[in-house]
């Protein structure tokens, strides 16, 4: 790990005030959760789930890519066809070494004149090295904008109600994995209708001056502060990945089940592509489960699972699902194992049971 | 955080009450109030020896896991199987209903008073 000190987003004061409990996470000081009759992870997860709740996710990397071949880099370094995104269009992605293995996960948004690639905070340096490793022969600029942005996601099926209160954007009119340019209460803002956390919301990017009085205005409206806690049992409820849990150099985006992320028949080669074909013919080496656990315990990220006693793969997340008041997590397997295995908490295996991905689908309107 | 002044403590934040040869264990206000929300408590089976420092169970939260240790050495006399259905109660309740375990003592080790716990919370902070 650095030495280097941590990094604060432009909420930090926000956060101290809200009584939050600050962690290292990817080199940031970062709320896990907040204290107080609102806070700690339960309550926070329920407000997401049922009322609005939002979320500094500022320490997230916004990486642009400009000029004549913008384009052709993009569909170099990720996984999907951003051919077939239109203006104002998100799409998650992967990003892979030569070998399939996964570099990031991220979401690339096309603009009207370039390409915003939305990366994990603790991948960012490492990123913009792969970017530029592979494409110095194109003609395309690579700006690491990361700390011009700040990034509030406001989720939770109340977040448009209370969004439309601050915004001329028409939202009614913006569909899921889009996004448009705009004010929030008087600040410029990308307004994204996306999230990582199952529900209906928004990912608000605004300039670092403007995050703090935005923050205060939209939980002065209702939406609960909520910390990274609630933000991983919210995801893994959805059954989404997490980079370093799920995704790995030694974990390709096929065997960690966003095969739909990867376009393997995109005409323009990516980074990874060959390898990524070659595994789908010859089948994959392991594959994402989702599972219950049986027994009594809760399986954590890094405990074994077993067939029989055999070693049959590992468990990439974990927890005490919230929402469904069950032991549920995610595990890498081997290919031929099958809906019942054991999880090996503490050194005691434990009944586990495969279950259909996600965990938790919120009801559509 | 509460720190009762007639218990005594461990530096991993157990608490012990000694009635004659029976010592009841728990954890502490600070220990619950760092683990947030508890989920799950895995329990010893009555009759399980243990030695002064062993590693007996688990307390876990949504976010964390923490080791529970035996604070002295003896027997398990019983355990609060209503953690079992209601984990909460340590959250709620973590000198009272919240309680873990109940040692028959065979072997005595220097436990900290209260305060010295206090001072020691002061330091960790």
């Amino acid at each position: 790990m650095s030495e280097e000190p941590l990094k604060r987003t432009p909420l930090h004061e926000e956060h101290e005030k809200a009584g939050a409990r600050l962690v290292p996470f990817a080199g940031y000081e970062m709320p896990v959760q907040y204290d107080g009759p609102k806070g700690g992870v339960k309550a926070e997860h329920e407000a997401v789930r049922n009322r609005a709740g939002l979320f500094d996710v500022s320490h997230m990397g916004e990486v642009v890519l400009r000029g004549p071949d913008a384009e052709r880099a993009v569909q170099r370094l990720v996984t999907r066809d951003v051919s077939r995104l239109e203006t104002g269009q998100a799409g998650y992605a992967a990003v892979c070494h030569e070998g399939g293995g996964t570099v990031d996960d991220v979401l690339v948004y096309r603009n009207p004149d370039d390409f915003l690639i939305v990366v994990n905070a603790a991948n960012r340096e490492k990123d913009v090295a792969h970017f530029r490793e592979h494409t110095h022969d194109l003609d395309v600029e690579i700006v690491d904008e990361s700390d011009d942005w700040a990034l509030l996601a406001l989720q939770g099926p109340e977040a448009a109600g209370i969004l439309k209160n601050f915004t001329d954007a028409d939202l009614s009119g913006l569909k899921y994995y889009r996004y448009v340019v705009g004010e929030v209460d008087g600040f410029y803002a990308v307004i994204s209708r996306t999230g990582y956390t199952g529900e209906d919301g928004f990912e608000l990017y605004v300039r670092p001056d403007d995050a703090a009085p935005l923050w205060r205005r939209l939980v002065d409206a209702g939406a609960t502060p909520a910390g990274l806690g609630a933000r991983d049992t919210l995801r893994l409820e959805a059954g989404m990945c997490l980079y370093g849990n799920e995704l790995d150099a030694e974990t390709t985006p096929l065997e960690a089940g966003i095969g739909f992320a990867v376009h393997l028949d995109k005409e323009q080669e990516f980074v990874g592509q060959e390898a990524l074909r070659r595994e789908e013919e010859e089948g994959l080496r392991k594959k994402l489960v989702g599972f219950k656990v049986e027994g009594r315990g809760i399986a954590r990220h890094g405990h074994p699972v077993a067939v029989d006693g055999e070693a049959a793969g590992t468990v990439t997340s974990g927890t005490q699902s919230p929402t469904l008041g069950e032991a549920i997590g995610l595990a890498l397997v081997a290919p031929g194992v099958e809906d019942s295995f054991e999880v090996v908490i503490r050194e005691r295996p434990v009944p586990a049971r495969a279950v259909p991905l996600p965990f938790y689908k919120r009801e559509k309107k | 955080m509460s720190v009762p002044g007639d218990l005594q403590y461990t530096r991993s934040h157990e608490w012990v009450r000694t009635e004659g040869d029976v010592a009841t264990v728990g954890i502490t206000d600070h220990a619950q109030d760092e683990l947030g929300d508890v989920v799950f408590v895995e329990l010893p089976e009555p009759g399980a020896t243990l030695a002064a420092g062993d590693s007996f169970g688990a307390v876990e939260s949504v976010k964390a896991v923490s080791d529970l240790y035996a604070p002295l050495g003896g027997e398990v006399v019983e355990v609060n199987s209503a953690l079992e259905d209601s984990p909460e109660k340590i959250n709620e309740d973590p000198y009272g209903e919240g309680w873990i375990l109940k040692l028959q003592v065979s072997d005595q080790t220097d436990l900290l008073s209260a305060a010295d716990y206090e001072k020691l919370l002061e330091e960790e902070s």
